[in-house]
């Protein structure tokens, strides 16, 4: 326990010193969160854009620490030889693991301070019974969509080099804000591309707290069922292709 | 039992194991015992404590480290090794204090991360992130990390590579009280002095086989006061200097620039060679009596460190041979 409190502290230091990660996870979804929700440049389904919108930065925000930040910081550490290091120590690799996680999670809860009253201030109203009643679905969804999201972040973190990586994630970001429902409703896109889109975690997971979070309604079937199955998948992959060095 | 012990060990890289990096390996080293790796690039050194440190799955052969499997044991026997890496192995945002106190939480019996910065002479830049670091102070911080759990053996990949001299007595002192606590420490350099200063026992590696082992004394053996070896310019007329010599004197260039005489010693030797070359205007960098660890190096690992282009030239007396394929050992002709 002490090696994983230790491990965890030095993560989150490290995570919190890095400004380019704070840009990404809080920074660019606040950014978006306020353009998207004053400029009327998307036509949303719901009345009051930023009705849409919270729920959707809220998912991309999760993206950005699960997958991008996650993946990033992973492949830059194996380059520098850091988890060769580590894995000469006796902490191992499912301490180092917990310590990520505890990690994203902490950081998500930081997302979640700065973007929900946000939101609130942009005049967000929760759908249902409101915000409180949403809690425990939109975070038992999230926690589902963080496993996946870090699966596909330390996939690619062990294929890839440093830099690759690095490009690679970015695009990847890219294309699921595009594509994940997230600043563009999903009935915007072309049949196909949506048919496809509904298969990703990332309109999973949109989907999800769109529903728990704006219509205020339980999280859909679908997104259990596809959210699951990433979560399975990728962290598998991860650990078929894990490599200290 | 051994702390160390490799039999026959193979690795092989590359599709169907293309490339050999280690072959049929035998190595062991006891607790309490000093063991340098030496060998050129390549030679297979970091695939063999690679291999140790159970980073690498051997292609076959039989490894143990203080009587565990470096992959099936790994978990057990990190708590009892040390590691150093040659190169990182640190997050470069956060300085040696708070890395080696990250570090000791890993560790059931740690040294003090204050004791450490002591020891390692790290206490002024002990906030400086590892990236600000000078080379030499990362490679200490680096040593720091391998000690912190009070390992029972050490692996210690080039520790003092870009060192200054100071920290280079350092490092020597901190491999010289490990070996006193009975730590068994094996580790690999290019630096042949440093070699010297601080093996019980050396082994010499080329193209992944163990071409020489012992201890320095055995190594450089009764020839260590006969004859002599010097540094000159690479390409003298060996058969003109032979012949300078006497009788039965050897010439051979070991290397590029590095000449040993064999059969001819003492003052007169030395007269005539340092004579020799001032005819020549030839400058003479070094001149020592006897053979040195860096003659036995390179004479060890022959023509793999020397390159396919530099031929061997031992003249006997006048009478010369040139030998151009890799590997083989120098004959003479006389």
């Amino acid at each position: 326990m002490k090696a994983l409190l230790a491990q965890t502290r030095a993560e989150v230091f490290m995570t919190l010193r890095r400004g380019e990660t704070l840009l990404l996870t809080v920074g660019i979804p606040v950014l978006f969160l306020l353009f998207f929700s004053s400029v009327h440049v998307v036509t949303t389904p719901t009345e009051a854009a930023v009705n849409f919108f919270v729920p959707g930065i809220l998912s991309l925000a999760v993206m950005s620490t699960a997958m991008v930040s996650l993946g990033i910081a992973t492949g830059f550490e194996r380059g520098y030889g850091v988890l060769k290091r580590l894995g000469a120590t006796p902490l191992g690799r499912p301490r180092l693991l917990g310590a990520k996680i505890a990690t994203i999670v902490a950081v998500e809860l930081v997302q979640a301070a700065v973007l929900v009253p946000v939101g609130l201030i942009l005049g967000w109203k929760p759908g249902g019974h409101g915000v409180v009643a949403g809690v425990p679905g939109s975070v038992a969804v999230v926690l589902l969509a963080t496993v996946a999201f870090a699966g596909i972040g330390l996939l690619m973190a062990g294929v890839l080099r440093a830099e690759v990586n690095l490009a690679a994630a970015n695009g990847l970001y890219l294309v699921l804000l595009l594509l994940g429902g997230m600043v563009v409703p999903i009935g915007k896109l072309p049949g196909g591309l949506a048919s496809f889109a509904k298969l990703l975690p990332a309109d999973a997971l949109s989907a999800a707290l769109h529903a728990t979070l704006g219509a205020g309604v339980a999280v859909p079937a679908e997104s259990w069922v596809v959210l699951a199955v990433w979560a399975i998948a990728a962290p598998v992959a991860a650990a078929v292709s894990f490599r200290w060095e | 039992m051994p702390a160390v012990q490799v039999t026959e060990l193979t690795v092989r890289y590359g599709s169907a194991g293309a490339v050999t990096a280690v072959d049929r390996l035998d190595l062991s080293a006891e607790a309490g015992e000093v063991l340098v790796v030496l060998g050129p690039n390549g030679a297979g050194k970091t695939s063999t404590i690679e291999s140790l440190e159970g980073y690498r799955r051997p292609t076959s052969g039989r490894i143990t480290v203080l009587g565990l499997n470096p992959i099936s044991d790994h978990r057990a026997l990190t708590a009892r090794i040390g590691v150093m890496l040659q190169n990182g192995g640190v997050y470069p945002m956060i300085g040696p204090r708070r890395v080696l106190d990250l570090f000791a939480s890993f560790y059931p019996d740690p040294l003090s991360t204050e004791s450490l910065l002591d020891l390692v002479a790290l206490r002024a830049v002990a906030a400086t992130p590892w990236r600000h670091l000078s080379g030499g102070e990362q490679q200490r911080l680096s040593l720091a990390l391998a000690l912190i759990g009070r390992p029972e053996v050490a692996f210690l990949d080039e520790p003092t590579a870009g060192v200054d001299p100071e920290g280079r007595r350092a490092i020597r002192a901190v491999v010289a009280d490990l070996r006193a606590e009975g730590v068994c420490v094996l580790l690999t350099t290019h630096e042949l002095a440093e070699a010297e200063k601080m093996a019980d026992r050396i082994v010499i590696l080329s193209a992944g086989r163990v071409v020489r082992q012992g201890t320095p004394h055995e190594l450089i053996g009764a020839a260590a006061t006969s004859g002599l070896t010097f540094g000159a310019p690479p390409g003298l007329d060996a058969v003109s200097l032979a012949g300078a010599l006497g009788t039965g004197a050897v010439v051979t260039e070991t290397a590029p620039g590095r000449y040993r005489v064999d059969g001819a010693s003492g003052p007169a030797a030395t007269a005539a060679v340092a004579n020799w070359l001032a005819e020549r205007q030839a400058d003479l960098t070094d001149l020592s009596r006897g053979r040195n660890l860096e003659d036995v190096y390179f004479e060890a690992v022959g023509a793999a460190a020397r390159g396919p282009a530099e031929p061997d030239v031992t003249v006997v007396a006048g009478r010369r041979t040139r030998r151009t394929r890799r590997g083989r050992r120098p004959h003479e002709v006389r």
